[in-house]
């Protein structure tokens, strides 16, 4: 298997946070062109802090195990600090990401900020 | 736990008989084949009566076999090698959509050069119309490759006939990519009527790194490796005896025990394509229904994708392979599926299961265990899959 970390697999096999919010208050989606990498993640927000995190990932391992990072990594955090979560620290929360994966961490920063550009959007227009 | 190959499509385990035989070759025998004193007999008597072998297994004479390190470096040098010898004859190639890389590779690197490249679209069955590659035919067709069968999608092509028309009709070279073929299903040159022919050992339980091109007499060809005069002039380097030798005995024996183990493997996959393609849900067949290498079984599955798959199945003890782009080093969507007209996101669902010698019907039921646990908790998992 392409030398994913240990970190990487727990994620895979027991990836946190799956799921959807029916009344979520944010919902964002990314797809990936590169490999067809899906993900959508739905946030709960109270307080301006992300009450609840879910997701759902059509993906390989790493793309899984991303998705899994990112909710974690957000649950419990301010929206401002959770716009600050970067691919970067995704790999490096995940102990590394293979070479050719790394465009996975992306797509998770992505979804997540969608998620909160999205609830931000309906706020305005309240 | 079991622990289930269903990978001989990548690689096969050498035989036993194999290894024996080549042992010696990498021990006492190790002489350069090249050397006139006594330490080159051996090996070199080795070697020819593994050309001798090779070339029974597909109807051929010895002197029309030449060993090469890999089945792609046997395409390379029939495509690049009769393209650039035969210049003056013309300048435009035919290759299938489905051909391997390395035949497609080395048509474009050609393109690069000069060269002209035609690709003969496929049906949803991946299959060649003989007509389809009678219409792109012109008087500077100088090479047409269509490969015998498809490792990905398991379909087996008309090449019989399409040779034939590509004789009828044109002046140009057929070669055959039969990697997929050799040593699994008849494979005769004569009644195929090609000018070239690849072959690779590690597909019917041989070394790794052996290949042969078959080159018909009078074929004129320009090598790829220069150098000394190995291979009668067309492969240069010291040859890989105890790999030659491993080779030999392969073709040998995959003769001789073929229909038993075609015999052995066609209810295994058909097991598990009935079982896949009826009992689970929303997944289906790729490649030839009926027209299919005896036990190649390729599917797609909507919703999950590929190499998410066969993570969790490794980790049950299966090894299985996929034609996914995110199981693909390079990040590519496979192009043998987007030429059958797959959906890109159904395609990224590619699950291959290629069985040989050592699968029986205990691995087909451990396999049908652990698959639809594996195909659920994915699904549960993907914003594709809404449950009915």
């Amino acid at each position: 298997m392409p030398q994913y970390s240990d970190k990487v697999m727990d994620h895979f096999m027991n990836p946190r946070n799956v799921g959807e919010i029916p009344d979520a208050d944010g919902v964002g989606t990314v797809g990936n062109p590169v490999c067809g990498d899906l993900m959508s993640f739905y946030i709960k927000v109270d307080d301006g802090r992300l009450e609840d995190v879910k997701f759902k990932t059509f993906g390989c391992g790493a793309a899984i195990a991303v998705s899994s990072m990112v909710s974690e990594m957000a649950k419990g955090k301010t929206l401002e600090e959770a716009k600050k979560i970067t691919n970067a620290d995704v790999a490096e929360e995940l102990e590394g990401l293979p070479k050719n994966k790394m465009h996975c961490s992306n797509l998770g920063a992505d979804a997540l900020h969608n998620a909160i550009e999205d609830y931000e959007a309906k706020v305005k227009e309240a | 736990m079991r622990e289930v190959y269903f990978d001989y499509g990548a690689t096969t385990p050498p035989r036993s008989e194999v290894v024996e035989a080549m042992l010696p070759f990498l021990k006492e025998h190790f002489g350069n084949p090249q050397s006139l004193h006594r330490y080159g007999e051996a090996p070199r008597e080795a070697i020819e009566e593994a050309r001798e072998k090779v070339a029974e297994l597909i109807g051929a004479r010895s002197n029309e076999i030449y060993f090469t390190a890999s089945g792609s470096e046997a395409n390379n040098l029939a495509i690049k090698g009769v393209a650039l010898m035969n210049r003056q004859k013309g300048e435009h190639i035919v290759v299938s959509a489905v051909e391997h890389l390395s035949v497609i590779n080395a048509a474009r690197t050609l393109e690069k050069l000069g060269f002209e490249l035609t690709q003969v679209p496929v049906d949803q069955h991946g299959l060649v119309d003989p007509a389809d590659v009678e219409k792109v035919l012109r008087d500077d067709t100088v090479l047409v490759s269509v490969m015998h069968a498809n490792s990905e999608i398991g379909t087996i092509q008309p090449v019989g006939e399409i040779a034939r028309l590509v004789k009828e009709r044109s002046k140009a070279y057929f070669h055959t990519d039969a990697v997929a073929t050799v040593g699994r299903i008849p494979v005769d040159v004569g009644d195929l009527g090609v000018n070239l022919l690849s072959l690779a050992g590690d597909q019917f339980y041989g070394p790794k790194g052996t290949g042969a091109l078959y080159i018909k007499r009078a074929t004129r060809i320009m090598p790829l490796i220069d150098g000394g005069i190995q291979e009668a002039g067309r492969r240069a380097g010291t040859e890989n005896v105890p790999a030659i030798v491993g080779l030999g005995v392969a073709a040998q024996m995959a003769a001789e025990d073929m229909d038993e183990r075609r015999a052995h493997v066609i209810p295994l996959r058909d097991a598990l394509i009935e079982y896949l393609t009826n009992e689970m849900d929303k997944v289906h067949l790729t490649g030839h229904p009926a027209q299919r290498l005896p036990g190649h079984v390729s599917v797609v599955v909507e919703f999950i994708e590929g190499e998410s798959m066969l993570l969790l199945l490794n980790m049950q003890g299966v090894a299985a392979a996929s034609g996914s782009t995110c199981t693909s080093r390079a990040l590519k969507a496979s192009h043998v599926l987007t030429a059958i007209g797959i959906d890109p996101g159904l395609a990224n669902g590619s699950l291959l299961l290629t069985l040989g010698s050592g699968n029986s019907m205990e691995d087909v039921d451990y396999f049908r265990e652990v698959f639809p646990p594996i195909v659920d908790r994915l699904r549960q998992m993907s914003p594709l899959y809404k449950e009915a």
